[in-house]
């Protein structure tokens, strides 16, 4: 094992390179997947005929498949149809089928642990359903959904490095470039790896425990 | 960095916009709309036109191959052979040899990100075959190589022989010839492919197999890397690289062949060939 | 409409990363499953030195990328001499992965045991370690059944990382067939419907467990 080596200032100056394309396809995804995920959740709890059940199938198809099979899927198959991206949107853009998929039964079942009851009420003093949606029920479930939602966006923070199998220069990506080098980088560069992909997702976790005691 | 990411943001809307309606169902109606109306401005623009009005040519290069392509992590700069090709052609088009942008492919990611209109041109160690010609266009050969095998230095395997055997693991890359070329030669063997062939090498390096196969060129490479590692003599395949651009890019692959030409006339390639491989081109 | 000649030609490449998908799913189930629960326990255990340990592995792990922890056992560790072939890294590398998670879920069904129980077992003359196992344990396993459930479906799921490494799994097989083919949408749509051959069932039947214990409740 040769740290010294390994920790070279120009190769720690790569593997930041490489965070930042990691955190901005996060975020980017997370912007995206977050709006998208709350649209079909809503859409999926008002129970709209024909729409919702066909939301159903979708979600539950996605969220039931690889990410890395999503990936390979924007990425690779897409052209053939048509849709041609190239490697940092294809990325993103198999995050977010994804995320929002997952994201959208988060945020279902925080508007279904909304009682009843409260709905009942909002109405009968003259609110619409849309109304009653925006005012009292999705602020509610939003605060609860808080802790899953973290997670999530930890969960897809972690997964932007499956994007390391369409060359997308991220970090795990640079991370595997300066491991080609020399066998005795290996173990400290995936030593540091960690540890930068750890302290930003254990602050996230951090930051949502706090937001929890807070609402609770 | 965050002028870029709004930028990325507003492409992004159309993004977020397809994968929403992808996943309410009804996307087909609206990628093809989009698609028209970009073919209809696109139509009367050649590949060579759109290099030259962006002022800068996009190629697809390796950024893990030493001596062909390979990224400095030291210097983050882009070297090897197929980059000083690429750098002269942007000259011989352009008039300026830093008028250019590589992105990094792999084997397998080639031809798409080619197709996509990502890159404007492949010049990425990419042996001409029949059934690639029908997917792109190629131009005339830049480099002769032939595949061998890279083994450890006490290794006893000198030929492609001595790894047909059960139980000898040989490892390559995805979407490459050698995998190919290697299980019609060595049925007996187990190959392993990889998403590319830094990973094949450093799944070589930590023991996961016994030999790794591709053109010599790229092994020679590798050999000089890692001196623990060396390429068996012999060759068992003919494996001619060329230049690849989209089917029916004629005007642009015409400049490619008469680039080539030059270089080949006036010594140019031949500087080339010896900063990289270390001797004179064979005749 | 879909090749199906490209499912029928390379149908045994299909099966043969199909088979290896679920062999490591099954493996890595149980290896989390005992990883995981010997986490759990030394979370709650009254033993201070013992809940570092685990807080530390379930919070470390859970926070970096499960493809890291595989490099690791692809590359890394025979750096050091440790060597294992792609499918048994790639295994392992799941099975350290999915442990921390499953710590969570085990724990989290442990202190749903009212904590009554634990002081009427040690009072009746029972170890800790025996009151665990005997009295707590069993009890936490039926409430911990829906989400190893959903362990197992991301477990399926996240096998697909032995493509990277070439373990042959359904990914690789669905990868290679694509790069040998040049016939990506047809082949990837195949794999899928293996993938949802596996995870749909478990969801479904997830579902339904824990719409009867909502119930019984």
């Amino acid at each position: 094992m040769d740290f010294v080596g390994a920790y070279a200032p120009a190769h720690l100056k790569f593997l930041l390179e490489g965070f930042v394309v990691t955190l901005e396809v996060a975020f980017l995804s997370i912007f995206f997947s977050f709006l998208i995920g709350i649209i079909i959740g809503v859409l999926r709890y008002s129970r709209i005929p024909f729409l919702s059940p066909v939301l159903a199938v979708g979600v539950e198809t996605i969220r039931n498949l690889p990410l890395l099979l999503i990936i390979f899927f924007t990425y690779f198959a897409l052209p053939e149809v048509g849709v041609k991206l190239d490697k940092f949107y294809a990325a993103i853009l198999a995050l977010v089928i994804f995320e929002s998929a997952m994201l959208s039964e988060i945020v279902r079942s925080g508007l279904n642990s909304i009682e009843k009851g409260q709905i009942e009420a909002a109405r009968s003093s003259g609110l619409t359903y849309t109304q009653t949606l925006w005012h009292i029920v999705l602020p509610q479930a939003l605060r609860r959904m808080v802790p899953p939602i973290v997670g999530q966006f930890i969960s897809l923070l972690k997964d932007t490095s499956l994007a390391v199998v369409i060359a997308l220069p991220e970090l795990m990506n640079h991370a595997q470039i300066i491991n080609g080098q020399n066998v005795n980088y290996v173990i400290p560069i995936f030593l540091l790896v960690a540890v930068m992909y750890f302290v930003v997702n254990y602050s996230l976790s951090l930051v949502s425990r706090r937001l929890e005691h807070k609402h609770s | 960095m965050f002028k870029t990411v709004w930028k990325k943001m507003i492409g992004l809307g159309l993004v977020a916009m397809l994968s929403a309606t992808a996943l309410v169902g009804c996307s087909s109606e609206t990628t093809t709309e989009n698609k028209t109306d970009n073919k209809k401005e696109q139509a009367a623009e050649t590949t060579l036109d759109k290099i030259k009005e962006r002022g800068k040519l996009v190629v697809g290069v390796k950024y893990d191959l030493n001596l062909f392509g390979l990224k400095n992590p030291q210097t983050g700069e882009v070297e090897g052979f197929d980059i000083d090709i690429a750098k002269g052609l942007a000259k011989k088009i352009l008039g300026d040899e830093n008028k250019i942008e590589l992105k990094e492919v792999t084997s397998k990611t080639r031809i798409p990100m080619l197709n996509n209109g990502e890159i404007d041109a492949i010049i990425a160690t990419m042996t001409i075959t029949e059934e690639r010609k029908k997917e792109v266009d190629f131009s005339d050969v830049y480099f002769m190589a032939g595949q061998s095998l890279l083994v450890k230095k006490d290794s006893n395997i000198n030929s492609v022989k001595d790894v047909n055997k059960k139980g000898v693991t040989v490892l390559t890359a995805k979407g490459s010839t050698s995998a190919q070329n290697i299980r019609a030669k060595a049925p007996e063997a187990t190959v392993l492919e990889f998403e590319n062939y830094a990973e094949a090498f450093t799944a070589l390096k930590a023991g996961q197999g016994d030999a790794l196969t591709t053109d010599n060129a790229l092994l020679f490479g590798m050999a000089k890397q890692d001196p623990n590692f060396r390429v068996v003599d012999e060759t068992f395949s003919e494996e001619p690289y060329g230049i690849a651009v989209r089917k029916g890019d004629k005007e642009l692959l015409d400049v490619i062949n008469e680039y080539l030409k030059e270089i080949k006339a006036n010594g140019e390639y031949d500087k080339i060939y010896e900063k990289w491989i270390g001797e004179k081109p064979k005749q | 409409m879909l090749d199906y000649s490209i499912l029928i030609e390379h149908w045994d490449m299909y099966m043969q990363g199909f088979a290896n998908t679920l062999k490591a799913s099954v493996l890595a189930l149980i290896g989390s499953f005992a990883i995981g629960t010997v986490m759990a326990v030394f979370r709650i255990a009254p033993i201070r030195p013992l809940n570092w340990i685990g807080a530390a592995y379930v919070e470390f792990i859970r926070n970096i990328p499960l493809i890291l922890i595989v490099f690791v056992f692809f590359v890394g560790l025979p750096a050091i001499g440790i060597r294992f072939d792609s499918f048994t890294a790639g295994t392992l590398g799941l099975t350290v992965y999915t442990a921390a998670f499953i710590a969570e879920v085990i724990r989290a069904g442990i202190l749903a045991v009212p904590k009554g129980q634990m002081e009427a077992a040690r009072s009746s003359g029972l170890t800790y370690l025996q009151a665990m196992w005997y009295v707590i344990l069993p009890q936490a396993v039926k409430i911990v059944i829906p989400p190893m459930g959903n362990q197992f479906i991301n477990l399926v799921k996240n096998s697909s990382v032995l493509g990277v490494i070439a373990g042959l799994d359904l990914m690789y097989f669905g990868d290679l067939i694509s790069s040998e083919t040049f016939v990506t949408f047809d082949v990837y749509i195949f794999v899928a419907l293996f993938y949802l051959l596996l995870t749909i069932p478990l969801s479904l039947g997830v579902g339904a467990l824990e719409r009867r214990l909502a119930k019984s409740r």
